[in-house]
This record gives structure tokens, sequence and C-alpha cells, in this order.
């Protein structure tokens, strides 16, 4: 993209240069090549990422319009036409919808995971002793592979492993149950895995923007007599909205399409399927390519459309601290 | 402005031809030649895909190759590629032409469209007087596989668990099963009874392995497809998954499934930990082998039939595993059905897999002997023609998918729960199949 304006100026330094035209394609030591080729060649370059673009994004997902229509197995050469009810199915069949269900628990829980972010970000932006070890250790779960962690914590969970250790050592028998295996319990442990593996984050994104606003400003408020409290509450929130709208859309987005971490515990068992898992149930193992591109454009849907209400509700406005 | 709007037009356009150069590239090639390579000697290479992994890794596989080229000195390469995800897979791979040239035909491929990616090996009347289980991958006459192996289907179990737990005879009955199972929990302390694997699933759907053996009826399956209400009490389906709700029910398997291992299991029954397991025949093998590694006998793993019996019988349903079949887009057909039949014939690999030769007048192998004498091997019959796909169409339509073990995961949490009774679920399950009919017109 950056490389676009130079070749453009160059060409119309080209086209003004006294006697190009009469030496175009044959200057000695030039590039030898017309002016129309030299306008061309931004594009030439794009050619690639585009084209790139457009054969791994765009035409797999006009494809996936296209399947959501039909009753396509996976397999067969023919496509019959079904219409829309492939659509009709996902919104009648009452385990189709049941998933939602489970987002809830992500999306609470995604709240539970701005809050801590939000409070560490805070914390580190002040004057803490081992900061940058801190920041380490709490961004570092999110560079770990999603399906290293839920294997991590399928050990750590499973009965008599890490956690029920722990929680016998410290006298906290009482606390000891099926963490997966208890279909009233296995959702929150699912859900807390996710909020241990993304608050990194969420935190980086706050810490980025809290360090964005001026130190001055605490000093002018500290003169002021306003202790921590305070500047949270009146400089630091005010000033890292947009961040908190954005985490507000990625949290709703995110709960509607968790998969790593239940599939690779509980593989979507014990009440704990997702709206993908079950996507992904249906086109692999159900065989129901048709239904399940269905599923995919709908979720496509609902994101958009969670993203524009959120622009409309939060606009994109300039922080002005002053 | 309007000078920045054509040349966005261009670059569209231009990349557009871009792209379809692109796809015209990918999708041209494949197809065509086939008919050259039908007749004359094995020779040139092919490509093998194959589930058996372990086989691989383990060098097996690179005997089977050199012996085979010994054979036939003109094949210059057997290509053998181990698939972990096998049926995922290669039924995404056979979308295009590159799915090898012999592969194992992955289950969920319907009877009508093995046409559209397998050769035909020949007439199913010519094939069967020498090969058995073939029925399964044939469709109006022509069949297009071969099974490697024969397994029967029944129960893993510890010998050394149920011995000392007092019990000499095989349980007859459900009910019999569920009483030997609670004198092993009793008896033995921290022993896990029956081990489902819930997790994985689906070993789950070996217990399918049980229909047509509960009422010795070699149609029962496609028997299924003529009635509303397959799940009750005395019907094979009933029996089996009404067996699982009740095991799981009563307390007899481990306690939390959300965390089982199949690599685990292996060993754990092996070393007696889990006494029984709702397995295939081809699992004793591994079983023996985990028990070895685990540093227990490989004479404690037995096979026991479902504990059901006809006329004072049991009968266990035998038939193919994965059975071999040709890419119908391969350039070395020749070679290809020299590798099938080599494989069947010549390799002794169903002998090392503890499984019953496809071959007609194959040997039963010695650790099924006693198996085999006091169980009747009963063999599914094929569906009649022009209803070879009409279960997989009731069960796809149905939503219930006997073939995926979820609806058995389903059976599980309600029996742990209590949410549904035995019954709810039966019902619920008719209704899904009735509805799954009426969907299909059958």
């Amino acid at each position: 993209m950056t490389t676009a304006p130079s070749p453009l100026r160059s060409g119309t330094a080209a086209r003004q240069a006294p006697g190009a035209g009469a030496a175009r394609g044959t200057t000695p030591g030039g590039t030898g090549r017309g002016p129309w080729l030299r306008r061309l060649t931004p594009y030439l370059f794009l050619l690639v990422p585009v084209a790139l673009l457009l054969v791994l994004t765009y035409l797999p997902v006009a494809n996936m319009f296209w399947y959501s229509v039909t009753d396509w197995d996976g397999l067969d050469k023919v496509k019959n036409f079904v219409g829309p009810d492939n659509y009709v199915e996902v919104f009648t069949e009452p385990d189709n919808l049941r998933v939602f269900y489970v987002s809830l628990y992500y999306f609470v829980a995604s709240f539970v995971q701005m809050a801590l972010a939000l409070y560490f970000a805070t914390i580190l932006s002040f004057k803490v002793r081992l900061k940058n070890l801190w920041k380490g250790i709490l961004f570092f779960p999110y560079l770990i592979n999603g399906v290293a962690i839920g294997l991590i914590f399928l050990n750590f969970l499973k009965p008599g492993g890490g956690l029920d250790t722990v929680l016998l050592a410290t006298g906290l028998d009482a606390l000891v149950q099926q963490w997966t295996g208890d279909p009233d319990v296995a959702n929150y442990s699912l859900a807390a895995v996710s909020v241990w593996r993304y608050m990194g984050l969420n935190f980086v994104m706050f810490l980025g923007a809290i360090q964005s606003i001026d130190g001055q400003i605490y000093e002018a408020a500290e003169l002021d007599g306003a202790n921590r409290w305070h500047q949270f509450r009146h400089i630091i929130a005010p000033s890292i909205k947009p961040i908190l709208g954005l985490s507000f859309i990625l949290a709703i987005s995110g709960s509607l399409s968790v998969f790593e971490i239940p599939y690779v515990m509980t593989g979507g068992g014990n009440g704990t399927e997702t709206f993908v898992i079950r996507t992904v149930w249906m086109a692999f193992n159900r065989g129901m390519v048709g239904l399940a591109s269905a599923m995919a454009v709908i979720l496509l849907i609902i994101v958009l459309l969670v993203t524009w209400v959120q622009r409309r509700v939060v606009p994109d406005e300039e922080v002005d601290l002053t | 402005m309007f000078l920045h709007q054509r040349r966005a037009r261009l670059a569209v356009a231009s990349t557009a031809v871009g792209v379809l150069a692109l796809v015209g590239a990918c999708s041209s090639d494949g197809a065509g030649d086939a008919e050259e390579s039908q007749s004359g000697e094995p020779s040139g290479e092919i490509t093998v895909l194959t589930w058996r992994t372990d086989l691989v890794e383990d060098g097996t596989f690179d005997e089977y190759v050199e012996t085979f080229k010994a054979a036939y000195p003109e094949v210059t390469d057997v290509k053998v590629e181990g698939i972990t995800d096998y049926e995922g897979e290669v039924r995404t791979r056979m979308n295009t032409s590159n799915y090898g040239d012999v592969l194992a035909i992955p289950g969920s491929v319907t009877p009508d469209q093995l046409g559209q990616f397998f050769e035909p090996l020949g007439e199913f009347d010519e094939m069967s007087q020498e090969y058995r289980w073939i029925a399964d991958k044939t469709y109006e006459g022509l069949s297009y596989g071969i099974p490697v192996v024969g397994n029967v289907q029944g129960i893993v179990y510890n010998t050394a668990v149920w011995e000392a737990a007092g019990i000499e005879d095989f349980p007859t009955t459900p009910d019999e099963f569920l009483d030997d199972l609670q004198t092993i929990k009793d008896s033995a302390d921290g022993v896990v009874p029956l081990y489902t694997n819930y997790k994985d699933a689906w070993p789950l759907s070996q217990w399918d392995g049980a229909r047509g053996a509960v009422t010795a009826n070699p149609d029962y399956v496609n028997e299924m497809t003529g009635t509303d209400a397959p799940w009750s009490e005395d019907t094979d389906t009933g029996v089996i998954d009404g067996l699982i709700y009740d095991v799981v029910a009563q307390g007899l398997t481990e306690a939390d499934p959300t965390t089982t291992n199949w690599e685990e299991s292996k060993r754990l029954l092996g070393t007696g930990e889990v006494a029984t397991m709702v397995l295939g025949s081809w699992a004793i093998p591994q079983m023996q082998d985990a028990a070895e590694a685990a540093g227990a006998s490989r004479e404690d793993i037995g096979y026991m039939p479902f504990p059901a019996q006809v006329d004072g019988t049991f009968h266990a349903v035998a038939g193919g595993d994965y059975n071999l079949g040709i890419n119908v887009n391969s350039e070395n057909k020749v070679t290809a059905r020299a590798w099938i039949d080599w494989f069947n014939n010549e390799s002794g690999f169903s002998e090392s897999q503890v499984g019953l030769s496809p071959r007609v007048d194959g040997e039963v192998p010695e650790a099924l002997a006693s198996f085999v004498d006091e169980v009747e091997l009963i063999t599914m019959n094929p569906a009649p023609e022009g209803k070879e796909s009409l279960f997989a169409d009731i069960d796809t339509a149905s939503g219930i998918v006997t073939t995926d073990p979820k609806y058995r995961q389903q059976i599980v949490d309600d029996a742990r729960s209590g949410d549904r009774t035995k019954q709810q679920v039966f019902d619920d399950l008719n209704e899904a199949w009735a509805a799954g009919r009426a969907d299909v017109g059958a």
C-alpha cells in the first residue's frame, strides 16, 4: 500500500520531463517503459495480494453463500438448490438454538475478563516494581496456542488433577468437584479458561490506551488533590472509552464464536456445545455442509449486525481531556 | 475522482483475470487419461492412503511395500500416506481428484455416491465367491471395495479382573451383565467396571456392532427403515442404548466421562483398572500390546459376546473393516488393483490384526478361535436393491445420525443427570426417527 504513491509521482515526473515523448522507450540508461505502464505499476504490485485475498477469502465466502442454499453433503458432485430451507431449519430446531444459551456463559465471562484486564492495566500504568515482568506474565497466556491451553487445562481440571490437588492441600476439600464432568459447572470452568486465555489481549489494549495519556495530566491532577480512584474515574476511564467500546464488540462476537477451548476440552459434550462446534459437527460429522454453511452465514450476519449497532451507539469520537 | 474510479475498475478487472487464470490452472488437471491405464502389467508408482498411522510409523508398511515391489519388479514406488483424521481429511480431499490411487472408502460415503469416486472392482455375484462382507460397498450389482480384515463385534474385557470377582460365565442377558459389573465394582476397590470413552466419542459408536446380534436378525438394520419406533424394550437398538443408559445410571462407568482418554484407556484395561470396554475385535491386539507395555500379561485380554442370547446361543456380527477401493481418477489402476489383491491375499495383514480374513476360505486367527466356538457369527444382510441409501437418508433426516456418537453422549448425559428417563430418551429418539422417515418418504 505504501509503495503506491511514489511510482505514481515518478510517472507524473516522467510525463513532464522535456523530450520524454520523443525518447519514449529508447532513453539510454532509462527505464525504457512507457508512462502507461508506469501508471499501471502500483496495480501490478497489488495484483498478487488482491488475488490471494479473492481466492482465499472472498471466493470461499461466496461459495459458502451458495452452499447455504443447497443440500450439499460435502461430497456429492450434485448440489440441489433448496432455497431458504436450511435457514428455516437453523432457527426451528431447538438443538440449534440451545447453543446460543451456552454463549451467554462466555459473554458474562468476558465482562469479568474486561474488569480484570482494566484493573491490572490501571495498576501497571502507575509506578510498580518489576512492571515489565508482570506485564509479561499477564500477556503470556494469549501467546499460547488455544489447543495447548485446552490440553493443559484438561489435565489441570480432571479429577485428581492439579486444581483438586491444590484444593486438597489448602484444606478446601469441599470445593473439589468434577470441573468438566458436572453439567452445572462445566460451562463455568470452560468460560474461566477462556478468561484466563484472552485477558492478556484486553490487558495489552487497555494498557496501550492508558499509556498514551500524557503524564502531565496525572501530575496536574495530583496537585489538585486527586487520589488514584479519582484519576481512574476522571482521566483513565474517559480516555480509553473507544477501546472499551471495541472490547465490547469483541466480547459479543467472541462469545458467539467460541471454539477451540471447549472443542479440545470436552468436544462439546455435556452441554458445552457452542455455535461453532455445532457448525463444524454439522458439516463434517453429520455431512450437512449446506446447513452448516447457513449457520456460518448467520453467525457472520450477527457479528456484522453487532458491529454496526455498536458503531451507532458508540460513535468513533475523538478523546479530548482538556 | 473520476480517474480514480476508472483505475479502480481496471484493477478489479485485471485481478479478476488473474484469479480466473489461477482457478483454471487448479481445476484443469485430473480426469482424462484414466481410460488408458486399464490393462497391462503393474508398473510405475501409486499412492496408498491409510488410516493406520501406527503401522506407517513402526515400519510395518515399509515391509509391505518392499514385499510388494519384490513381487512386481516393474513397480517403482508405493507411497504410503498415513492420515490421522482419516474420515474427515479424506472426505475433504475427495472434492479434488487427488486422493491417492488406493484408499479405504470413508464410511460416510453413501452407496449411491460410490460410482462417482471409486472404480468398480467387479460384479458382486462374481466377487462374493471369493470375498466376504463386500455387500456394504456394493451399488447396483457392482462392488467398489474389499475389506482388509473382518471384525466380530463384542466386548473386550480383562479376564483377571472378571475372574477375581468370581465370574466364570459370560453374562447372557443385559441384566446379568449389569449384575456382573456391580459385582466387580463391589469386589475390587477403584476398578471402573465399564469404560465408555465418552470424550473421544467414537468408541460409543462401537456399540452399534451389536445391532442384529441381540435378536439374531441379520436384517435388523434394513428393518429399521420400515418402523417408526426402533427404540423399545425388545428391539436391538432399544436393548443396546437401554444398556448404555442403565450402566451409566447405575454408576458402573467412570466417574467423570468428560475426561476419558482413548490412548490411556488401553493401559487402564491392560492393567485391570478398567474391567470392560465395548469394542470390535480389531481392538484386541492394541489392548494386548498396551497390557504388555504396562507390565501386565497379554493373556489378560479376553473377548466376550454382547450379553444377549437367542435360544440359548450367543450371536455376534461379523463384518468388514475399512474397504480398500481405487480412486476413479487414478492414472495407474492396474497397479492399484494389484496392491488391493496382494494386500488381501498375501500381506498377512488380517492375521496380524487378529481379525477374520476377508477371503471366503480364510482361516480364523487363534485368539478368536474360542470365541468363535461359543458364538454363532452372523453377517448382516445388505440393503435390498434400490434401497441402498435409504437407511443413511432416514438417519440423516432424523437428525439422530446413529453413525455419529453424539446421540449416545446425550444418553450418557441424561443417565447421569437424570434429566430424561430411559423411556423419555426412547420416545424422543422414536419421534425423531419417525419424522426422518416421513421426510424421506419411506
